[in-house]
């Protein structure tokens, strides 16, 4: 039962709360795109041992996505952001990279 | 014989008598007395059979690591099976049976499971899941079924309520021994806010029993008086009979509360579930003391020794007269004084070790205790008892030295620290060489948000096992400093001892038991090593070793030990099997707490739905909704009134309760482009006014949902779901705004419990309304597809003219708290138009009738529109959609899709509800290979037959080929490929 800051609303929200939404920054692949492009966005995804982003909304809150940086296996939380951006934002990549120095990057 | 003795029992009340029953048998027991020492004050030694063998057993511990002595209490609608009796506090009236045994415990048909032992070794399951076939399901299943198992699942509906609470704490104690205690004042000193469980009805664990001396006090008067003091502070809770049961992510702790298990039926819950967060966990459960691995070491009359003084001392009851300890440390010393000082015989101690030279053996020595050292048990004599020991050498193969008589035998090999709340949640071990224990790495703890630990254990718990070594690891724990000084004998160190005797041939090794209650044995373990098992947690379910109710709290140590020593490994090496929450088994009715019945889930109500329920509704659950089936008048059947809605809804007038419909507003400079996104048809173009059908695919191009939009004005559309799709629709949306297209300007709202919607249907639809009277309905002002804001009888009404039947139709909105002033006005107008009330089935019928797909029916996660001739409900024109790239994918494009057609059976029956239709040939798993399948079938009153759609592989081009369909009976039913539309295929009635 994680508990998770929404960067929204600012509430510290228990898992009961969220809703989960799996691996975060994510490309979208539509019409056009190769079938190897799409069954990647499709199905293909990480499931790390160690950092992960990840989308969670506020469902029986304010309702809002965001993505939470945590470690899988310590279940450490590096920080929450607004799901409204297509990368990390930097000092979310700071506390990652503070508290993992080996860590290799989001992609 | 087991017996009370004449002085003493701390916990007991002598004048306090309690009257129970053990299997019919009436006995007496006292207040203070657990099931399992009142049983064993009554000679009740044999308690229970074990699981595959039927092997007669007896109470082995005086905790909740009990593995045999379970139990079914209670009887009827308060029976509970598998309870141990260990941790069953005595009540007057408590009626227990045992388990697992037939026709009697005394004499069970089963045991002969125990002759045959050679042919059930460790990974029979296994074996025979896997060969012969037959030999499983016609042979080992059925004589498995009925032989093994533990108790019966109760029968009668649960009589008691249980509930959940919450709680909050920076400090959570979990274990109320002196440890949990010093480690609670410590922190309550602080000003935290500190929570304290215990698992038993009493403070203080078995430092009592251990006759532990505490700052120049006794250990009950040191735990009196730190009681007295916790209770003292306002920041501190206590709560006695509270199991911690799980630390789980982030400091969320689940306990179990026993409150009314001791006084049934005096009106409060029987349990209650914790739910608690807390800030830093303090775990001090304390140890387990192991069993040693003897030939006979599950013979009634064997116990743990430090349960022994458990029994003794707690409840002045000793487990026999005459009692043989056998050792592998100092602590068991303790028993064998213990004995001799209540009066009782000890004949020997055998001590394994070379020596036994520390201050407790040389206190026995001195009271005239035979101590026999580098010595161990051979085999125990006996079958439903004790009858005494051969003694061999530890050293040797098992020949027999001597023969000595005794009733109990008390053993001891060494403490483990139990480590499961630790461990939970990540928390690691070490091995600990001097003690011959896993105990907690403090420096590898559970990590919460901010990678730091969040449990700490405390006492024995953390490998500590003398009083001074406890209470110093407690007050650590706590972040304190000044730890109570305790007066302790020097304890010389445990010697591992896996096996006895160390040389023992196969013929002992097959007697020697590792898990009692899932009968595994030394020989088992060994057999899984030599058939390739290296992994812990393989051998664990190859043998079924610690995975029974007790989940190992004996075995595990000893089990992985002979494990380590069959493959010539280190027992580090081999490491520990997973430890997952419960720690004790949690009722389950305790996890559903309130949530039954009423309140299972919460009840969403239509503003109609009181009327509904005063006029013979039959309902039906749609999501958390319920919606009316039908009405059924006096004398009629379901089915009958359905027929009877069909027909004067297609003849005169039906009243529909559409208010569940899902109804999401979706308005913005963008959402025009939003929605063209979404569904698959175009949406943008939608002039004001008018009404479209739409579709809705999920990114791999399956339908998920559809409905009617409307727009309503140039930046607001108004967009139905299906009526079990409305939230999880508005999610969807709000996904792709807030995730994908952030940028897009895009409101939406889920408007449907605003609006109340009555549908009104039928060739009369028309004159209902203009009965109500107000705004103009005719077919010039108000055609097919549009919609209109108006009144209705003085109702605010915003009306579709949109059609789910076929017929002339009017879905009338009306604000919510009006809806049911409207409805009774729509029933009150409509009387004389033979205006009667609907409902899902009838809605189903019509919508048949006419080939209207509905989701859940004719699509199920993997269908596409295209599969389903909605190929005109997908725009050509749009570049991108939700789902298009995903329909464009080889498999979905093909020609060999199964498509949706119209079914009629041959003999007008009606065809059965998923009935598959079989092809020629075989699969590759020899089953029939199959060409379609039944979405969606009904008796048409209509039509006067049966009717129904179904996907059948390249249907629509096999439009009149006859294909057979599976029925229940096995027969095959005929039926024509015809189109889906059944009633009215041009259309006519419904756009008057
Ligand atoms: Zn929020």
């Amino acid at each position: 039962m994680l508990i998770l800051e929404c960067p929204h609303c600012g509430i510290r929200a228990e898992e009961t709360e969220l809703a989960p939404g799996g691996e975060a920054h994510l490309k979208r692949f539509g019409p056009g795109s190769s079938d190897q492009e799409f069954e990647d966005y499709m199905f293909a995804r990480k499931n790390p041992k160690g950092v992960h982003f990840e989308r969670w909304r506020h469902a029986y809150g304010c309702g809002k996505w965001f993505i939470a940086a945590r470690c899988t296996a310590t279940l450490e939380v590096f920080g929450t952001y607004p799901a409204q951006t297509a990368a990390p934002p930097q000092h979310i990549i700071d506390a990652v990279k503070t508290r993992r120095p080996g860590w290799e990057g989001y992609k | 014989m087991s017996t009370r003795l004449s002085c003493g029992g701390r916990l007991i009340d002598r004048r306090a008598p309690r009257d129970f029953s053990f299997n019919g048998k009436k006995m007496r027991g006292f207040l203070g007395d657990t099931l399992a020492s009142a049983l064993l004050a009554n000679d009740q030694m044999l308690v229970g059979r074990s699981f595959k063998y039927h092997r007669p057993r007896g109470i082995v511990a005086a905790g909740p690591e009990e593995p045999n002595a379970l139990v079914g209490l209670g009887v009827g609608s308060r029976f509970e099976p598998n309870q141990r009796v260990t941790t069953t506090e005595l009540f007057q009236g408590l009626t227990a049976t045992s388990q697992n045994h037939w026709p009697s415990l005394e004499y069970d048909v089963g045991v002969v499971n125990n002759y045959a032992a050679r042919f059930l070794p460790g990974g029979f399951y296994y074996k025979t899941f896997i060969h012969p076939r037959f030999a499983w399901k016609h042979v080992f299943e059925p004589i498995i079924r009925r032989s093994a198992g533990l108790g019966k699942a109760p029968i009668d509906r649960d009589a008691d309520r249980y509930e959940q609470a919450y709680d909050f704490a920076d400090v959570l104690v979990i274990g109320g021994g002196v440890a949990g205690l010093q480690a609670a004042l410590v922190a309550g000193r602080s000003g935290a806010r500190v929570l304290v469980l215990e698992q038993t009805a009493h403070w203080g664990g078995r430092a009592p029993v251990d006759e532990a001396e505490i700052g120049g006090l006794t250990a009950d008067e040191w735990i009196r008086n730190a009681v007295e003091a916790l209770e003292g502070m306002q920041n501190v809770t206590l709560r006695l009979r509270t199991m911690g049961a799980g630390v789980y992510d982030h400091g969320y702790v689940l306990a179990e509360e026993r409150i009314a298990d001791h006084t049934p039926a005096d009106g409060r819950p029987r349990k209650r579930l914790w739910r608690i967060r807390a800030a830093k966990v303090i775990a001090a459960q304390g140890a387990i003391e192991r069993p040693l691995s003897f030939a006979g070491n599950d013979v009634p009359g064997v116990m743990l020794a430090g349960s022994v003084r458990d029994f003794v001392v707690n409840h002045a009851v000793a487990p026999g007269d005459r009692t043989v300890v056998v050792t592998n440390n100092d602590d068991a010393y303790r028993t064998a004084i213990l004995l001799v000082e209540a009066g009782l015989s000890v004949p020997v101690v055998l001590d394994a070790r070379a020596a036994a030279d520390g201050e407790l053996p040389r206190r026995a020595r001195a009271m005239g205790i035979r101590v026999e050292t580098g010595r161990g048990i051979a085999s125990v004599k006996g079958g439903k008892r004790v009858t005494g020991v051969a003694v061999c050498a530890q050293a040797g193969q098992g020949a027999v030295l001597e023969t000595i008589a005794c009733d109990s035998v008390a053993m001891s090999g060494g403490w483990s620290p139990i480590v499961h709340l630790w461990s939970h949640c990540g928390g690691k071990l070490i091995w600990d060489e001097v003690n011959a224990h896993f105990r907690p790495d403090p420096d590898r703890p559970p990590t919460g948000q901010d990678g730091q630990g969040i449990v700490v254990t405390a006492g024995s718990a953390s490998g500590a096992l003398t009083t001074d070594a406890v209470l110093r690891d407690a007050t650590n724990a706590a972040g304190g400093t000044d730890a109570p000084e305790a007066a302790v004998p020097q304890e010389a160190p445990v010697a591992a001892i896996w096996v006895m005797p160390q040389g023992a041939g196969p013929e002992l090794r097959a007697k020697m038991w590792l898990d009692y209650q899932n009968d595994v044995k030394v020989s088992d373990v060994q057999l899984a090593a030599r058939e390739g098992y290296t992994s812990v947690e393989h051998t664990k379910r190859y043998t079924t070793l610690g995975m029974a109710t007790d989940q190992g709290k004996l075995s595990n140590i000893n089990g992985l030990a002979v494990l380590s020593q069959a493959l010539s490994i280190d027992i580090p090496q081999v490491g520990t099997t997973t430890f997952r929450p419960p720690y004790t088994p949690v009722t389950l009715g305790a996890l559903a707490g309130e949530a039954r019945d009423d309140i299972f889930q919460p009840l969403r109500r239509t503003p109609m739905h009181e009327w509904h329920e005063a006029h013979d509704v039959e309902w039906e659950p749609v999501g958390l909704w319920r919606r009316p089936y039908c009405y059924r008048r006096p004398g009629e059947t379901s089915h009958q009134a359905v027929m009877r809605e069909v027909s004067n809804t297609r003849t005169n007038v039906g009243l529909l309760d559409a208010s569940t419909l899902g109804k999401i507003i979706v308005k913005g400079p963008d959402a025009g482009k939003f929605l063209d996104m979404l569904y698959t048809g175009m949406m943008s173009t939608l002039p004001v006014g008018k009404c479209r059908y739409g579709l809705m695919c999920n990114e791999q191009g399956f339908l998920s949902d559809d409905g009617v939009v409307a727009r309503i004005d140039e930046e607001t559309w108004l967009c139905h779901t299906t009526s079990g799709g409305a939230d999880r629709i508005h999610a969807w949306m709000e996904d792709w705004l807030q995730c994908e297209w952030w940028d897009w300007q895009v409101f939406t709202a889920n408007v449907t419990e605003q609006y109340a919607q009555v549908a009104v249907v039928g060739p009369n639809a028309r004159k209902l309304l203009e009965k109500l009277g107000g705004m103009d309905v005719s077919k010039e002002t108000l055609p097919f597809m549009q919609w209109q804001d108006g009144t209705l009888g003085g109702f605010r009404a915003r009306v579709y003219r949109i059609s789910f039947s076929g017929e002339l139709s009017y879905e009338i909105a009306v604000p919510a708290n009006e809806g049911r002033a409207f409805w009774d006005a729509c029933v009150a107008v409509g009387a004389e138009l033979g205006a009667m009330p609907y409902g899902t089935e009838c809605l189903h019928v019509m919508r048949a009738e006419k080939g209207f797909i509905m989701i859940g029916d004719e699509t199920d996660g993997t269908v596409i529109p295209q599969d389903l001739n909605l190929g005109w409900a997908i725009s050509k024109k749009k570049a991108d959609y939700l789902g298009k790239r995903g329909q464009e994918r080889a498999f979905l494009a093909s020609p060999d899709r199964w498509k949706l057609v119209g079914l009629e059976t041959l003999d007008g029956s009606v065809l059965e509800d998923g009935a598959y239709a079989p092809a020629e040939g075989l699969n590759a798993n020899g089953q029939r290979n199959t060409q379609g399948r039944v979405t969606s079938t009904y008796f048409s009153p209509t039509l006067g037959r049966g009717i129904a759609m179904g996907l059948v592989l390249r249907g629509p081009d096999r439009m009149g080929e006859v294909v057979e369909f599976t029925k229940l009976d096995g027969s095959l039913a005929k039926a024509k490929i015809v189109d889906q539309v059944f009633y009215d295929k041009e259309g006519a009635k419904q756009d008057v």
